[in-house]
């Protein structure tokens, strides 16, 4: 048995070997300082928005170190499916026999939680995205993500101003911040090009949230609703 | 696997030499090794006697200013890259330290091109590596628009950024071309004289050396007055003695010289003193036309600009040209009057160019109001747009229709505003909002709702909303819009005790100990808002007081306190004093804004000369007296 010092776990021996691999990144404690810690924006494009009946389509995801993304390290998986919904597809434009090269869903999880390890996870709208892999995990009888998560939407939010004369409980949309952050709105509804965008996104935000270099993470996992 | 983030990349490179030289394999190749890394303003990315990082750099979005610094000196910038822009080239020749600073001068996207990655083309495609060699070499970023350079404009006189950066030091325009006479000689003559060589002034001399100056204000006072005939000797006018100076006085010498004894020439003489031989003239004309950034080519330039990313460069020119004339301390009315007008022009010019834009012509007569500061000719920095957009009634079934033809043309024009450099109002006070986008019935009843709710919301807006000015289009709708504001105003004591109330509800910065108060918590702890302590307090008594003598049409703060010594003479004091502290304190703001690249608005006390702390606190007193006398006149208790 090997215990987790931190979570004081076990972690299940009986899981597959990556699972075992990725839960141990996380005996490691993370930075306090934010220019140290690992971001992995990611996006998710999906059947639809039920948990149950629906389905990932694709991930993509990028790293975030110290305000800079690597290109070449980025994240790109499709995924085979057997569930198909006509409805979404004018969204995201991937249809079922398309020349994406595809891998099975447990091999898709397989690689991403191979990228994000123990990184901290940020995603616009996060708990969706969150959910729908934890889903797919389940499916496949393993736990739910242990990564810490941050979500574009919240931190969005919190930028803005405390007046009764804008609707402060107004969701935004990617589109929406991209707009008011003057991003271009290119490869929208792909799970890269969202991540892409997510990930600008995130490194103004914590710009204009972090002006004096001061804020540790504890203070970016405390921004709340 | 493919990379659909590298395409876009790739895309955007493909724009720009020398990228542009490269096969698009290859450019897709490069693409997928970049780093994209993200700075906010002020963050340097390399600076000199640095190690040479293993990348270059090009600039996707923002920009980077490229600072010479020698030792002991203030940073000079040297160039500017914006969109597309290529720098940091040194590690590609050579292995020592860099030489120069690179600094963000706004929130930027850069992509840093490793160089092991790109080295290769260098050497396999030529036209790749003589690009690179040559821009380095001069130092330019992009020799194949060397004519074009720095030019905001093909035909214009503008002058190249380097010497921007030393507006204040430039060698000054003499004008040789001046005419001369004699004491003896009749004013008659002289005007003759100066009509027919198309001066402005002419110099009375003996034996060479000069003795007295008359300029066309001098005919018009003394002369056009009747208290001098045309057949007086020119001597009688003549301002005497000369102030002369040599031919090596800098610009900013000589305009400080010109203000300080209020005139607007200056002879200039062999040795510099009034016992030589008269070389030349300097007019205060010659020299603002001698500034590749003065306000007349600026204006021009905005007037003609085809793109929202000229107007960009062009507000850049506009700032420097604010920081030369703060540093020359010419007097702040002059100054934001100046800045206001291209501001103003900046705005209209925008405006016109989406109208032309949109689909069809407006169907209806609009304004387009802008709020706040700039409203108030006060914005001198970048601040947030604040605006609003009023149109001529149209027939209820057209309404809708209207509307949204005008929250679409006004959703264009906050976007390239934004792209320009005025952020969006944090709280969407902006035409784009159909809350303030109105006919100009449904701006009355807004108004009214305002008035007679008087909430403290309902007060903030009208705060906002009372200090409108228009920039474009039908002044009579913004007009009938303030005659409608006084109309409900008339008699309503009411609205005017809550104004007074809030214009109270900032006290004087000054602590009891005479110390300031400074922020208490957040992240702008122990940093003094000059804003919010400073020149909002003024800013509210000045709107309140030009509000109960139903004064229209003036909304600078200074300028309404100049109006209310004049109107209220037992009080010219104080207002006088109002006036002068307002400009200060705007002044303060800016200078600390262009200093460390943001609004201005918090000051770190520690920055402070202790000449400054007193100046401040004199403006302080100044509010202190002034809410005084708005507690003494308004019924405020009630709602403190």
């Amino acid at each position: 048995m090997i215990w987790n010092i931190f979570n004081k776990k076990p972690i299940d021996e009986n899981l597959p070997e990556f699972w075992q691999n990725y839960a141990r990144s996380f005996e490691e404690k993370l930075p306090e300082d934010i220019s140290k810690i690992r971001f992995v924006v990611f996006d998710t494009e999906t059947t639809g928005f039920d948990f149950d009946e629906d389905r990932i389509l694709s991930i993509g995801a990028v790293r975030i170190e110290n305000n800079s993304i690597e290109i070449g390290d980025n994240f790109e998986v499709f995924l085979e499916q057997s569930r198909f919904n006509p409805e979404t597809v004018k969204i995201h434009g991937i249809i079922q026999n398309e020349k994406f090269e595809k891998v099975p869903e447990l091999e898709g999880l397989k690689n991403f939680l191979n990228y994000v390890q123990n990184s901290v996870l940020v995603a616009h709208h996060a708990g969706f995205d969150f959910k729908m892999i934890n889903r797919a995990l389940n499916r496949h009888g393993l736990p739910k993500l242990k990564n810490k998560v941050l979500d574009t939407a919240v931190l969005y939010k919190s930028t803005r101003i405390a007046t009764n004369l804008i609707n402060r409980d107004k969701i935004y949309s990617l589109d929406e911040i991209a707009e008011a952050y003057n991003i271009e709105l290119t490869d929208r509804h792909t799970a890269s090009g969202d991540a892409y965008i997510t990930a600008i996104i995130f490194m103004k935000l914590l710009g204009r949230i972090n002006k004096k270099n001061k804020l540790g993470m504890k203070d970016l996992y405390k921004i709340k609703n | 696997m493919t990379n659909s983030i590298a395409i876009r990349i790739a895309d955007f490179l493909a724009d720009f030499p020398p990228f542009s030289l490269l096969h698009r394999a290859e450019l897709d190749k490069i693409a997928s090794e970049i780093k994209v890394m993200y700075f906010e303003q002020g963050q340097t990315i390399f600076s000199k006697n640095e190690k040479v990082h293993e990348y270059f750099y090009i600039v996707q979005k923002g920009a980077v200013d490229l600072q010479k610094a020698d030792n002991g000196q203030e940073p000079e910038t040297i160039d500017k890259c914006d969109e597309g822009d290529v720098f940091g080239l040194r590690p590609l020749f050579a292995k020592e330290n860099y030489q120069i600073n690179a600094i963000t001068d706004e929130e930027s996207v850069i992509y840093a091109i490793p160089l092991n990655v790109f080295k290769p083309y260098t050497i396999s495609n030529s036209q790749v590596g003589n690009f690179l060699i040559e821009s380095f070499a001069s130092n330019t970023r992009n020799p194949y628009s060397n004519e074009h350079r720095g030019k905001l404009i093909a035909d214009e006189d503008d002058i190249s950024l380097k010497k921007e950066a030393h507006f204040e030091l430039q060698p000054i325009p003499i004008v040789k071309k001046m005419v001369t006479v004699s004491p003896e000689t009749s004013i008659q003559k002289a005007a003759t004289l100066i009509s027919k060589r198309k001066v402005g002034s002419v110099i009375v001399v003996e034996d060479k050396k000069p003795v007295g100056i008359v300029t066309d204000v001098d005919f018009r006072e003394l002369v056009a007055t009747g208290r001098f005939t045309i057949q007086d000797s020119i001597a009688e006018i003549m301002n005497s003695p000369v102030i002369c100076y040599s031919k090596n006085l800098t610009i900013s010498q000589a305009q400080l010289t010109m203000m300080k004894h209020n005139i607007n020439h200056l002879c200039i003489t062999k040795d510099g003193t009034p016992n030589t031989k008269v070389k030349g003239i300097v007019s205060e004309h010659d020299i603002i036309v001698s500034q590749g950034n003065n306000p007349a080519v600026l204006m021009k330039a905005i007037n003609r600009a085809s793109s929202t990313k000229k107007l960009k460069r062009i507000r850049n020119k506009i700032m420097i040209l604010l920081n030369g004339y703060l540093k020359s301390n010419i007097p702040l009315s002059h100054v934001s009057n100046i800045i206001f007008e291209l501001n103003d022009a900046t705005i209209k010019r925008t405006i016109k160019r989406c109208i032309d834009k949109m689909d069809s012509p407006p169907p209806a007569k609009f304004a387009w109001m802008s709020l706040g500061s700039q409203g108030r000719k006060e914005q001198l920095l970048h601040t947030d747009q604040d605006n609003a957009l009023v149109f001529e009634d149209v027939p209820e079934e057209k309404l809708a229709e209207t509307r949204a033809y005008f929250l679409k043309l006004a959703t264009k024009v906050t976007k390239r505003l934004n792209i320009i450099g005025y952020e969006f109002c944090p709280a969407e006070m902006m035409a784009r909002n159909p809350k303030y986008c109105l006919s100009l019935s449904e701006w009355k009843e807004q108004f009214s709702e305002w008035v007679t709710t008087s909430g403290n919301d309902e007060i903030l807006l009208c705060q906002i909303f009372f200090d409108f000015d228009i920039s474009y289009g039908e002044v009579k709708l913004t007009n009938s819009v303030s005659d409608h504001i006084f109309e409900i105003l008339k008699g309503n004591s009411n609205f005017l005790n809550r104004l007074a109330a809030q214009a109270l509800r900032n006290p004087s910065p000054l602590g009891f100990f005479r110390q300031f108060l400074v922020e208490q918590d957040g992240e702008k702890k122990d940093l003094f808002d000059i804003k919010k302590r400073g020149i909002m307090p003024l800013t509210d008594a000045a709107r309140l007081l030009i509000l109960e003598h139903r004064v229209k049409n003036i909304s600078n703060t200074s300028e309404r306190f100049e109006k209310l010594a004049q109107l209220e003479p037992n009080n010219k004091e104080i207002y006088k004093a109002c006036a002068y502290s307002s400009r200060v304190m705007i002044k303060f703001r800016t200078k600390q804004g262009l200093k460390n690249k943001d609004n201005g608005r918090f000051i770190n006390l520690e920055d402070l000369s202790k000449e400054d702390k007193i100046k401040l606190k004199r403006c302080f007193k100044t509010i202190k007296e002034i809410q005084e006398l708005i507690k003494v006149r308004f019924q405020t208790t009630y709602y403190l």
